[in-house]
């Protein structure tokens, strides 16, 4: 499925028009972007620059309106709902800004589900919810209730969840905006493992010092993208506007 | 895959007992209700069945009715007598009638032993083939003979409620009682077989009709003849040839009764089956009421978990494994209540109820868990499919 030289996501000139009560909200206005395997790319904007939006889109949880939205080369518009559930269970770890644990099961329970609806068997995915509790240091608080935990462990249960799939996506919406400083360096350093060992991240965050932990930054304003600039480099920059990824060149 | 689902709907329900346990209740009550007022109706018409083998089930009873009319058209009365008897015992004109008994009934008979009395409810005089048309059996003693009928003997045979209350603790075969003054021997005494659905069959007092004519009744006028058709299905026939019979031999054209006992006792017993029913819908209803509250947890589970679903759908669920977990969830609720009102019910129906002693009908067993996985699977369906159908990211929005 997975083909090497394919970008990671490809979207091109995507709208995403909704209705709420009388008013069209025009959350996305035609925005392009290429990602390619591997990179660490931060999302900012203000509130309503249509971040959210722009991740769920990336996340197969919403469609555009309008444009093209290419997904390891896939066309998702093609896909059905069961099909687009399939995808992000098997290619997408998405990591939500409320943490979105299932109350009431396990931190161990929270971390399988996806792996139950992969359909593996009870034994492979305990083994395998077990490593990815342990990769992100929360091994030791296997069965603990979500409502038993910190804000910083339910956080990184979460992300145990986005990765225990070994997806190629992981996408994350504030990840460290409910955290303390002390949680938000915990959850940066796993993204950074996890970009390591050569997994795509794309994060949303609306602090400076968190963005500059990626390669990558991407400034939404208004529902299109305003700046697009290589940070691995230490210098900007691409003008506004730019449809043309850094590095694409 | 199944007993993950098992496992997660298993883990819901647990997250909310208090309401688990109230919908589970809600069908409990309904299945138990189901499997007990069934049970109260097929107990009181077991009774009613049993009442009629008592009676005997094929036995007959010809009477005269006051004012007849004869082939002419003119009003007449018309009596029963000995001639009458020996015409139904022809077994060529009435091949359906195997015995035939005289019966002559003394009126307000009082007997007398010693210091204690008793007034019996029926005091028969007839012959021996009395007791089998009517399934009588002897308890002590014996019956009395053709022999003592043809002897004129002073003998009687007496019900167990009559021996108690002349003789306490005993038969009282072998003493001499006084009938209105006259002393008669006891010779047997019959089994108690209760109950004919009017009165008792146990307070009566039987001794051969010649008996009976020359000291209490006088002669000539039977009250009524005792027919026993060959089998319970030519109980019709020998009706319709006892009929023409007597009423050819009387000239008439109506006036002779031909009453079967155990009719008279299919009809309560029909009139119990509409009560049975009204019973069951009763029963079905609140079975339905039960469901509904299940449909009602559902949607409730369903909108307060509208965030989870949206969390399942957002890692990989999909729809058919949504619809699975509130379907499994619906149905494992319908099944525990559906289990613990089949163990309620038929504990229940151990007990005896409004005078009836329960008999719990297998197939209401059966029913009864059909119709609670039944009711699970018709009233979950709904919100399962309103859980499966939401849109992942609408249900991760739901605050």
């Amino acid at each position: 499925m997975t083909r090497r030289d394919q970008p990671v996501i490809r979207i091109e000139n995507v709208v995403r028009t909704y209705v709420m009560g009388q008013t069209r909200v025009r959350a996305l206005r035609g925005v392009s972007l290429l990602i390619e395997r591997g990179e660490y790319v931060a999302i900012m904007g203000p509130s309503g620059s249509g971040k959210s939006t722009l991740m769920n889109t990336l996340g197969c949880l919403d469609a555009p309106s309008s444009g093209r939205f290419l997904l390891d080369g896939v066309d998702v518009r093609s896909l059905d709902e069961d099909d687009l559930s399939d995808l992000r269970n098997r290619k997408i770890g998405f990591v939500f800004q409320g943490f979105n644990l299932v109350p009431k099961i396990s931190a161990l329970t929270n971390v399988e589900l996806p792996l139950i609806y992969a359909g593996l068997s009870r034994g492979a995915r305990r083994h395998r919810a077990t490593r990815a509790l342990q990769a992100v240091g929360m091994g030791e608080r296997l069965d603990h209730g979500s409502n038993e935990l910190s804000g910083g462990q339910q956080q990184r249960v979460a992300i145990a969840r986005a990765i225990v799939t070994n997806p190629a996506l992981i996408l994350a919406d504030e990840p460290t905006g409910n955290l303390d400083s002390r949680s938000t360096a915990d959850v940066l350093k796993i993204f950074e493992d996890l970009n390591g060992s050569g997994r795509t991240v794309v994060m949303i965050t609306h602090e400076d010092d968190v963005a500059e932990h990626a390669d990558r930054l991407v400034r939404l304003g208004d529902g299109r993208i305003v700046s697009d600039v290589s940070l691995e480099l230490g210098q900007a920059t691409e003008e506004v506007g730019a449809r043309r990824p850094v590095g694409s060149a | 895959m199944a007993i993950e689902t098992l496992r997660t709907a298993w883990t819901g329900l647990m997250s909310h007992r208090l309401r688990t346990a109230l919908t589970v209740l809600g069908i409990m009550i309904g299945i138990a209700s189901v499997i007990v007022l069934i049970a109260v109706g097929k107990g009181s018409s077991d009774a009613v069945q049993e009442s009629i083998d008592a009676l005997g089930s094929s036995t007959l009873t010809v009477s005269a009715s006051p004012s007849a009319t004869t082939t002419t058209g003119a009003t007449t009365s018309v009596t029963l007598e000995e001639a009458d008897v020996e015409a139904l015992e022809d077994a060529e004109r009435a091949p359906a009638i195997k015995s035939v008994a005289p019966v002559l009934n003394a009126s307000s008979t009082e007997i007398v032993d010693g210091s204690s009395e008793a007034e019996p409810g029926e005091f028969v005089g007839t012959t021996p083939a009395y007791r089998e048309a009517h399934n009588y059996t002897v308890q002590s003693g014996q019956w009395f003979t053709d022999a003592q009928v043809s002897e004129r003997a002073r003998v009687v045979v007496i019900g167990p409620e009559v021996a108690e209350e002349l003789f306490p603790g005993e038969s009282g075969v072998g003493k001499t009682i006084q009938v209105n003054g006259t002393n008669f021997q006891v010779v047997g005494m019959t089994k108690a077989k209760g109950s004919s659905g009017t009165s008792s069959q146990d307070d009566n007092v039987f001794a051969p009709i010649t008996a009976v004519e020359d000291t209490l009744a006088g002669y000539g006028e039977l009250s009524s003849i005792s027919v026993e058709a060959v089998s319970p299905d030519a109980v019709e026939e020998a009706e319709a040839q006892a009929n023409s019979i007597l009423e050819s031999r009387h000239e008439l054209s109506e006036g002779i009764n031909v009453i079967n006992q155990s009719s008279i006792l299919e009809a309560s017993n029909s009139s119990e089956s509409v009560f049975t029913t009204l019973l069951t819908w009763v029963a079905a209803i609140s079975l339905v009421v039960g469901g509904i509250g299940v449909m009602n947890i559902m949607l409730v589970s369903v909108t307060e978990r509208t965030r989870e679903i949206g969390i399942r759908k957002a890692i990989g669920a999909r729809r058919s494994d949504i619809l699975a977990q509130f379907l499994t969830e619906a149905l494992l609720v319908s099944a525990i209540g559906g289990a613990l009102g089949i163990a309620v019910g038929v504990i229940g129906s151990q007990f005896e109820i409004a005078g009836v002693q329960p008999a719990v009908a297998g197939y209401s067993v059966v029913l009864a868990a059909a119709a609670s996985l039944g009711s699970g699977l018709f009233f979950g369906t709904y919100p399962a499919m309103r859980a499966a159908r939401l849109r992942p990211i609408e249900a991760l929005r739901f605050e």
